[in-house]
């Protein structure tokens, strides 16, 4: 399965400031493990040692908010990762 | 040359530099801007290189290396983690990677990590890869050791490691207390009698203290200080027991808060930054008149070295890991406020002028040569 992945502005920095990649997997943690692979750091910064999404992080799929990383990524999906920013 | 402040912040990471008088200081930076920087530190072992411990407000914590002296960066690829756990287990998660220690002398690559929640974790390859010490996070006894619970999690720091013997560990837990490990992490005992806790019901218990700042004189490496959330205390081994050297400061100021420094030579020679620890506990300088204390007789007694800082309306907040002294003969002591103030005295706290302001809340202020 190829999808799309949105990366939210605080993580470029592992994207070579890319906004967009192409990933490829049929569950979020499959995509997050390509990504990975390509983009070496990126997953531990989104997601903790106990497979947790961390607490400021949001990952949707498509407009669905995926709570956990065997959501399921269809052909054509777009991922959307978004840091839930607050405070100053 | 004066060597580099490392001045880790809220919003990023800057470094002051300056002249080999110390008199004019330059700021650099940011770098890392928007990131928090919790510590750097430079390896004595190996002076070109620093590790810097880094997260966001969002996104996880993680480790950062330099080997050219702060020029350039390059993240650790395995930064501090605890382990996977089994159904049942409590899956703590690190928050903050908090403190950073060089290892000893004799082992050049490694360098210890402390967390929040209250964890410790080795690197044996100069901080690219980081494992948990399990002697510490999975002791059948640091559930109880660190049990206190404050908002933002217990922090481990001042990871202390005796330059007599690599095996010869001191970790300190803000609320737990003192830890020693005399087999290089693999067991640990409490250390922490003498110390005050009359925070908890129980203040006589052998842990759950809240050591702010220990220290260790490398010179005199039996002896060890520390500032205390319940005063200031020393300790000379063998004996295993605090003495509350804070008691020979004034009345009027106490002996609370946050740093502790050591003369790089002398080790009977220390500063300290009090804060009010009274009613709801400010934090802040006591009466808004922000003053050093230094003992130059291991804390026998104190002397007020404030010329030079605000004499009123100043409220400044000195966290930790934001007090250091520079390796000159005459040596300079350096702080950073929470207000985002630098301030430097180079005759040893005689005299104080501040360096940079304007910066972000200052959380660590390291001296690099």
């Amino acid at each position: 399965m190829s999808c799309t992945v949105r990366i939210a502005s605080p993580l470029r920095s592992y994207t070579a400031g890319a906004a967009t990649l192409a990933a490829r997997g049929s569950t979020l943690a499959e995509v997050l493990a390509n990504l990975e692979q390509r983009c070496p750091g990126i997953r531990f910064r989104m997601i903790d040692e106990h497979e947790r999404i961390r607490p400021h992080m949001r990952l949707f799929v498509n407009t669905s908010e995926a709570r956990e990383l065997s959501a399921v990524v269809r052909d054509g999906d777009t991922v959307h990762v978004i840091c839930a920013l607050s405070g100053g | 040359m004066a060597g580099t402040l490392w001045i880790g912040t809220r919003k990023g990471l800057f470094a002051l530099r300056a002249d080999g008088a110390r008199r004019n200081w330059k700021l650099a930076g940011p770098q890392f801007l928007g990131h928090i920087i919790h510590h750097v530190v430079q390896d004595p072992r190996a002076p070109r290189v620093l590790l810097l411990a880094a997260k966001t407000g969002h996104l996880g914590p993680t480790v950062f290396r330099s080997t050219d002296r702060g020029r350039s960066w390059r993240e650790a690829a395995r930064p501090p983690a605890f382990r996977p756990v089994n159904d049942g287990e409590e899956a703590r998660a690190v928050q903050r990677v908090f403190w950073l220690t060089p290892g000893h002398h004799t082992q050049a690559a490694t360098w210890y990590a402390g967390s929040s929640p209250a964890g410790l974790f080795r690197s044996t390859d100069g901080g690219e890869h980081w494992e948990p010490v399990a002697g510490f996070n999975d002791h059948p006894m640091r559930p109880k050791w660190a049990a206190f619970g404050t908002p933002d999690g217990e922090f481990l720091h001042s990871i202390l490691v005796d330059p007599r013997d690599p095996r010869h560990l001191y970790i300190a837990i803000s609320v737990g207390g003192v830890f020693e490990s005399t087999d290089a992490g693999g067991d640990w005992t409490p250390l922490n009698e003498g110390c005050a806790a009359d925070f908890l019901p129980d203040p006589s218990v052998p842990f759950g203290h809240d050591p702010h700042c220990m220290v260790q004189h490398p010179a005199r490496p039996e002896r060890l200080y520390q500032q205390n959330h319940c005063g200031i205390y020393r300790l000379d081994g063998p004996q295993r027991r605090w003495q509350r050297i804070g008691k020979a400061m004034p009345k009027k100021v106490g002996d609370i808060g946050f740093p502790i420094v050591l003369h790089p030579t002398d080790p009977d020679t220390a500063w300290v930054l009090p804060m009010d620890g009274q009613s709801v506990w400010p934090r802040t300088s006591v009466g808004g008149r922000p003053a050093v204390y230094g003992t130059r007789d291991g804390g026998a007694s104190w002397r007020r070295m404030d010329r030079g800082l605000p004499r009123s309306q100043a409220w400044f907040t000195v966290l930790r890991q934001a007090m250091c002294a520079d390796i000159h003969a005459r040596p300079g002591v350096y702080f950073g406020t929470t207000g985002g103030e630098v301030w430097a005295s180079t005759n040893g706290g005689e005299g104080w002028r501040c360096v940079a302001r304007h910066l972000p809340e200052i959380y660590s202020v390291t001296h690099a040569a």
